[in-house]
């Protein structure tokens, strides 16, 4: 029943990860020694599927629930609701939200993660090759022997070239760009399908931002590697992303193909994000941002929609009705909105 | 734009240079820098990390740490040089003539003490006056930036992100200062917190006519900001005009990559430009121009000559040796 092995011929037809109805809640305690009665909701039961071979973009504000879905979708953070289908194409898809011990371990082998911040995300007392070498070490993925000369592989597959003068340096002996760009190579070693790239580029200067940007386009295609790409910033998701999914307070609001969602926007959210965006041309004037005030609290938040207290458009309806539920609106793409 | 630059400069430096002492030599972070700000005119200083755009900052407020120091140029704030004044004269005009809002507004102010005590205490130490004039100014500055004035006697952490760098700007207003200097002071928010900040920032600036010098690693928060941009690189401004030249018709190869690198969510996708290469070390920066090891146009001459100054207009040049057709 699987067809053939991964790659990018198979977009289109079963897709790599399905989540249905994911949620994460902290429980909070509103004092030392009592139990914990609120909590926050972080992601609120969020569905989407990613393709093979796709690059997916999450895209909202600080405490939107965008890292915590990446950190549950490789499974650094349990889920308290919800699934999430991995396929990947070697037999049924499996529910990683389940996984203990050995089939846990086989799943990291295949899903990686890339974080934010290459200062803090290097140990600054391993060399260059120790740190890269780890996953192959952990997994058991090749003899020793081979180690040195698969890291030399990966190093310069990176743009880390000759490997030989990175090998054994430290972090601090390089820039920010040389440094993200060996945590994607620690990322990739072990040949992961999966990878979630949380703001891999947000830390680091223009001028070098687009290398590594280039450089994880082509590694995807050359390995076949699908991103949930996350970022903060709309510019950069339309060039990385060929979909996104907005979200708000721990809820998808819009999803779609990428520039059907930022050039023709339906949420009102994803109105006021896209106008607050400053433009590069000082003869631009911008649509004025038509929201007030700041994000409100995911801390037990009312079952009504959660754009409700700051929406320009809500009305009656908006407020004694559930979150709405994303529906397909505009150019294709999908809007929790009742307004829309 | 406004047309109030062309009086007298509030500020005029020249041939600034700011060096930190290291054990392994000096850093070179600002080198013969010279520019001028108009009474309220709005500067851009763009560049990457460790281009010394915070430096520059930090050397005009004389705010350097143990290992900075002045090596040469001047400091002219309204004709009077700040450069070789003591930290005791200093602060005369510290505060009172020229301000700061830092990025970092949140870890700017003291825990332990509410938002409205420490305007208060700048107040108290800059400008002599009664406890009831300082919370009536208080109150006025808090409505000059949006806060709501019932959050006076609350403490830092009860602030959110933006309200905290509103905070940051009103404390930097207090004194009403003839220049402030802004140093990226919305790199740490969201952008719709930072479209709000940055709108109040501008009329702020124009209703007390205030000189401003905005310092930014983003060109499209610069274009809405400046009138005038000064692009850095290692340690030196390499470009300067007003805002609309240099976004149009930029003269030196780097304006023009970073220009091109940044992308852009509305309007044509566009190939992003890259650079090759790292940032230069500025202990032992490049010899000629700085810019060479990365500069596509670079020729013999780049590597062994400072780069001369090139004028497209009155108020636009650049410093290279092969500037692009303005």
């Amino acid at each position: 029943m699987a067809v053939a092995d991964t790659g990018v011929t198979e977009v289109g037809t079963r897709p790599l990860i399905k989540v249905e109805g994911l949620e994460k809640r902290f429980p909070v305690a509103s004092h030392w020694f009592r139990r914990s009665h609120s909590s926050v909701h972080a992601v609120d039961g969020i569905s989407f599927e990613l393709a093979r071979g796709e690059s997916f973009g999450l895209v909202g504000e600080s405490g939107c629930g965008k890292t915590t879905t990446g950190r549950l979708l490789v499974r650094l953070a349990e889920p308290t609701g919800g699934h999430v289908l991995f396929d990947d194409g070697e037999g049924a898809a499996t529910d990683i939200t389940t996984l203990r011990g050995e089939e846990l371990k086989s799943f990291r082998r295949k899903a990686q993660m890339i974080f934010q911040d290459p200062y803090e995300s290097l140990n600054p007392r391993r060399t260059i090759f120790d740190t890269v070498a780890e996953p192959l070490k952990v997994q058991d993925a090749c003899p020793p022997l081979e180690r040195l000369d698969r890291v030399s592989r990966m190093l310069e597959m990176v743009g880390l070239s000759p490997p030989a003068t990175y090998l054994f340096r430290y972090p601090h002996e390089l820039s920010g760009g040389q440094r993200q760009r060996v945590a994607i190579a620690r990322a990739l070693i072990i040949e992961p399908i999966f990878v979630v790239a949380d703001e891999p580029t947000s830390m680091l200067d223009v001028s070098i931002r687009t290398g590594v940007m280039n450089l994880m386009e082509s590694l995807a295609e050359r390995l076949g590697i699908s991103y949930l790409y996350i970022t903060h910033d709309l510019a950069v998701a339309r060039y990385m992303c060929s979909r996104i999914a907005v979200m708000y307070l721990g809820k998808i609001v819009e999803m779609g193909d990428t520039e059907a969602v930022l050039q023709h926007p339906k949420h009102p959210y994803t109105q006021a994000l896209l106008s607050a965006v400053p433009i590069p041309d000082p003869t631009a004037t911008r649509a004025p941002v038509q929201i007030t005030g700041g994000v409100a609290t995911p801390l037990d938040p009312p079952p009504r929609c959660r754009f409700y207290s700051r929406c320009p458009i809500a009305d009656d309806f908006c407020r004694d009705n559930p979150h709405p539920p994303l529906e397909t609106k505009g150019d294709g793409q999908r809007v929790a909105c009742y307004n829309a | 734009m406004s047309n109030q630059s062309t009086s007298a400069p509030v500020l005029r430096v020249e041939d600034l240079g700011m060096y930190y002492g290291t054990r392994s030599g000096d850093v070179k972070a600002v080198d013969g820098v010279s520019f001028a700000v108009g009474r309220g005119e709005s500067v851009g200083l763009v560049g990457e990390s460790g281009c010394g755009k915070s430096s520059i900052a930090m050397t005009l407020l004389k705010l350097l740490p143990e290992n900075g120091r002045i090596v040469g140029g001047k400091i002219l704030l309204d004709g009077t040089d700040l450069a070789p004044l003591s930290e005791d004269q200093m602060r005369t005009h510290r505060w009172n003539r020229i301000a700061m809002v830092f990025q970092a507004a949140m870890n700017s102010f003291n825990p332990v003490y509410t938002v409205g005590d420490q305007i208060i205490e700048a107040l108290e130490v800059h400008i002599e006056t009664s406890p009831d004039v300082s919370m009536e100014r208080v109150r006025e500055l808090f409505e000059l930036v949006s806060l709501d004035p019932g959050f006076i006697g609350r403490y830092p952490h009860e602030y959110s992100g933006g309200m905290k760098q509103r905070a940051g700007i009103a404390m930097a207003l207090a004194c009403e200062p003839d220049l402030l200097i802004a140093d990226e002071p919305t790199t740490a928010l969201d952008v719709i917190v930072q479209d709000r900040i940055l709108k109040e920032l501008r009329d702020v600036q124009q209703a007390l006519n205030m000189s401003l010098i905005y310092i930014s690693h983003d060109m499209a928060v610069i274009a809405e900001v400046s009138h005038t941009v000064g692009v850095m690189y290692a340690g030196r401004i390499v470009e300067w005009g007003e805002t609309v030249d240099i976004f149009r018709n930029p003269m030196h190869p780097y304006t023009q990559t970073l220009m091109s690198a940044f992308p852009s969510v509305t309007g044509p996708k566009h190939e992003l430009a890259m650079l090759g290469g790292e940032p230069p070390n500025l202990l032992n920066p490049p010899s000629g121009c700085r810019f060479h090891p990365r500069c596509p146009y670079a020729t013999d001459v780049c590597k062994s000559a400072e780069p001369p100054r090139v004028e497209g207009s009155d108020t636009h040049w650049a410093a290279c040796w092969h500037p692009l057709e303005a």
